[in-house]
């Protein structure tokens, strides 16, 4: 026993003399490290202290989980809270069936070595994604009125004009067509990950294939696809924390009570109104803050399920 | 007068050093406030018209977003920095700032006895005790119309609700206008130009609205449902496409031309007058029978308090007694059609819109908007839901009967009316 102890010492004596203290690993971390804590962890450890509080006549009250068994206890907020938790599945099932797959078939179409003007529809296709949320709610808004918009006039071209309904304004379709509208802005960056994940896969394993005889189709399928298979998954997770914190593309264009009758609230524009309130509404700080902590939850489940059950089964090709 | 002061101040400094300067100087007043759209109708007419009476006090506007209004200020209050004088917002948010200690109470104030107890209802403390904020303006509900549709379609001004509804019925059959122009998108419009502009005919304006606070009478109640019960018939009376319509679409569609009737709230004649070519007339909400009392939503919007942590209380509750008289009332009216004066003595108003409307206190009782005081303090807050209920009336979502029932639950889960 005294001679392991000894031993051990010894040893990290030695390590310690053959390695001097690196202070400049500490020192070049350290402005990233302090500006991380400063505006991220500290905030979300004050987020979570602020949601086991309650204000009760004017001053804090330490509540413990009081918050967390008013939101899933009280229907006046839980119902509110699972309706919302729905449609942001949703939103999430839109961006996942519809955004990643076109993104990748966009991609597939654009490292297309016979497709010309290659540049620009990558450039036409991604602009979107650097517009502000404002401008692509507002945008939207006027495209799909029933009023003013260029909809129904398109649509009346070719004689769809039935087809149109304001969809915005149906409780059925507000959701899936807001969905949509963040998939036409969001679809340039899948299909750029995609696409610098297949041009990254070098000639010689295409050639191989090609003198394997596996072309067209059957390449992309059994060649291309399982090499680009851990690219589609980062974009499922930034998919994921994305669509689940959710907030400004329904706020411009539905408004803080995500109308008609709720059908467009998801998680971010509940957080708003219970923590900035809405009108006569005030604010809750507290309750917004557990509502936060719930949707930290959330994706810090998300993520976790990503890292440690997809990733670790993701093979990777080393060229 | 300015510049014989300057000099006198420059002239002081000069000789007496800095113990001269307290002598001349001149107090400012700091307003605190939302409306940036008034900016120039207070730079230009109503601060010198108060400077010139009263030299000594200079006073300046400082407006911030509506949007960040409320938390600018709270943030301002706390670190010792708010202006002297503090524009409030109606009923609780206001209240709250009084509660803080951060509005000071104005009950005596000389002047405030110029103004009815609806009018000071929205700055009071629950139990009517102290006033803590001069009102300053409401804002009137009705309808606004095309008169050169009504002219050429010949539809007389309805009084009853037949014959508004004959009126609809003659401008859907005609098809060259949409007869009323109103979306649900914005949930806002279905719940404040719709039921709130038509409902207090028919829960007798204060007398249901108290009832309901008194917990006497329920949402769910026949005068409380009736009131859906004619929303969802104006259904078919919306622009096609209502669902998605938002509000300045509604605006558009009327200043255009394109629509008869508008149901409004006071505060768009000043717009309105800008942007219509036609000739526009106003009538208050319908009655059920002729010569039945009418009752108008006459909503208190604007007020104004004194910050308690002021440095100039004096001259600061010398404002307030001219924003409570009715030479302020004039001026403001005047230059701001569609925000009505509530001091209870009459002012002469040029616009012949504004005019209109508020002829209707004369003949209507007047009333304020049943969710706000009181109603709309827990959660789920009573006026978010009736937003989202009359569109869902509307739009037809929910019936009547399903909507008032939803509105009274929400209610009842955290109101407990004092017995």
């Amino acid at each position: 026993m005294a001679t392991k102890l000894m031993a051990t010492k010894l040893m990290a004596a030695e390590t310690r003399a053959k390695r001097p203290i690196r202070w400049h690993v500490g020192v070049f971390l350290a402005p990233a490290v302090l500006v991380y804590t400063a505006f991220m962890i500290l905030p979300l450890f004050g987020t979570l202290q602020l949601s086991l509080f309650r204000n009760i006549e004017q001053s804090q009250v330490f509540v413990g989980l009081g918050n967390f068994r008013t939101l899933f206890g009280d229907p006046n907020w839980s119902v509110n809270f699972w309706n919302a938790l729905r449609n942001n599945v949703w939103f999430f099932i839109i961006h996942m069936l519809v955004q990643n797959p076109i993104g990748i078939l966009l991609a597939a179409l654009l490292s297309s070595p016979r497709l010309r003007f290659t540049a620009f529809y990558r450039t036409a296709i991604f602009v979107p994604t650097i517009l502000s949320f404002v401008i692509v709610g507002f945008a939207w808004k006027l495209i799909l009125s029933p009023i003013w918009g260029v909809a129904p006039h398109l649509m009346d071209f070719v004689g769809l004009k039935s087809f149109f309904t304001p969809w915005l304004g149906k409780e059925q379709y507000a959701l899936t067509a807001l969905s949509l509208v963040s998939v036409w802005q969001f679809v340039g960056i899948p299909m750029m990950l995609i696409y610098a994940a297949l041009l990254s896969i070098p000639d010689e394993v295409i050639e191989a294939a090609e003198c394997d005889g596996v072309t067209g189709m059957a390449q992309f399928w059994k060649i291309k696809l399982p090499l680009i298979l851990p690219s589609i998954g980062i974009i499922s997770i930034l998919t994921f924390v994305g669509n689940f914190n959710a907030f400004d593309l329904i706020y411009t264009a539905q408004g803080a009570l995500a109308g008609p009758n709720y059908s467009t609230d998801i998680l971010g524009t509940f957080l708003y109104r219970a923590f900035f309130g809405f009108q006569l509404q005030v604010g809750d700080p507290n309750m917004g803050a557990a509502i936060a902590t719930i949707m930290f939850l959330i994706i810090l489940a998300g993520v976790c399920v990503y890292l440690f059950l997809v990733q670790t089964r993701l093979r990777r090709y080393q060229f | 007068m300015k510049t014989k002061l300057l000099t006198a101040l420059l002239l002081g400094t000069s000789i007496l050093g800095t113990t001269g300067m307290a002598l001349a100087e001149d107090v400012t007043l700091n307003i605190e406030s939302w409306r940036g759209d008034d900016l120039t109708i207070w730079k230009d007419k109503l601060i010198p018209a108060f400077e010139a009476k009263n030299p000594g006090i200079k006073v300046v506007f400082a407006p911030s977003a509506p949007t960040e209004y409320d938390a600018a200020l709270g943030a301002k209050l706390a670190a010792g920095s708010a202006g002297d004088l503090i524009t409030c917002r109606p009923f609780d948010k206001s209240l709250e700032l009084f509660k803080k200690g951060n509005l000071a109470d104005i009950s005596s104030l000389p002047g405030m006895e110029n103004f009815s107890p609806v009018a000071k209802a929205a700055w009071q403390t629950d139990d009517g005790k102290s006033s803590f904020c001069v009102p300053m303006a409401s804002v009137i509900h009705g309808f606004i119309y095309n008169k050169d549709a009504f002219d050429k379609l010949g539809i007389k001004v309805p009084q009853t609700r037949d014959e508004f509804f004959a009126a609809l019925d003659k401008i859907k059959a005609d098809g060259t206008y949409i007869p009323m122009a109103m979306g649900t998108k914005d949930l806002w419009e279905a719940a404040t130009m719709g039921y709130q502009n038509i409902g207090p005919n028919y829960w007798k304006g204060e007398e249901g609205r108290l009832a309901l606070i008194k917990g006497k009478q329920k949402l769910t109640d026949p005068q409380w449902v009736e009131p859906f019960k004619e929303l969802a018939k104006w259904k078919p009376y919306l622009g096609d496409g209502f669902e998605a319509q938002t509000y300045p679409d509604s605006q558009n569609l009327f200043t255009l031309g394109r629509a008869a009737i508008y149901p409004a709230g006071s505060w768009e004649i000043g717009l309105f007058n800008t942007q219509a070519q036609f000739k526009m007339g106003a009538f208050p909400p319908p009655v059920e029978k002729a010569g039945d009392t009418c009752y108008i939503s006459d909503h208190t919007d604007i007020g104004m308090g004194l910050n308690a942590a002021s440095k100039h209380q004096a001259e600061a509750k010398k404002f307030l007694e001219w924003v409570a008289s009715p030479d302020f009332a004039t001026i403001y009216a005047n230059a701001l059609p569609g925000f009505f004066s509530l001091n209870s003595k009459p002012v002469k108003m040029e616009d012949p819109l504004a005019q209109e409307f508020v002829s209707w206190r004369g003949k209507c009782k007047s009333t304020i908007r049943s969710t706000y005081q009181i109603l709309s303090r827990g959660t789920p807050n009573l006026e978010n839901e009736t937003w989202v209920e009359s569109a869902n009336v509307i739009n037809g979502t929910d019936t009547p009967e399903a909507a008032a029932k939803k509105l009274q639950d929400g209610l009842d889960s955290w109101y407990k009316p004092a017995k």
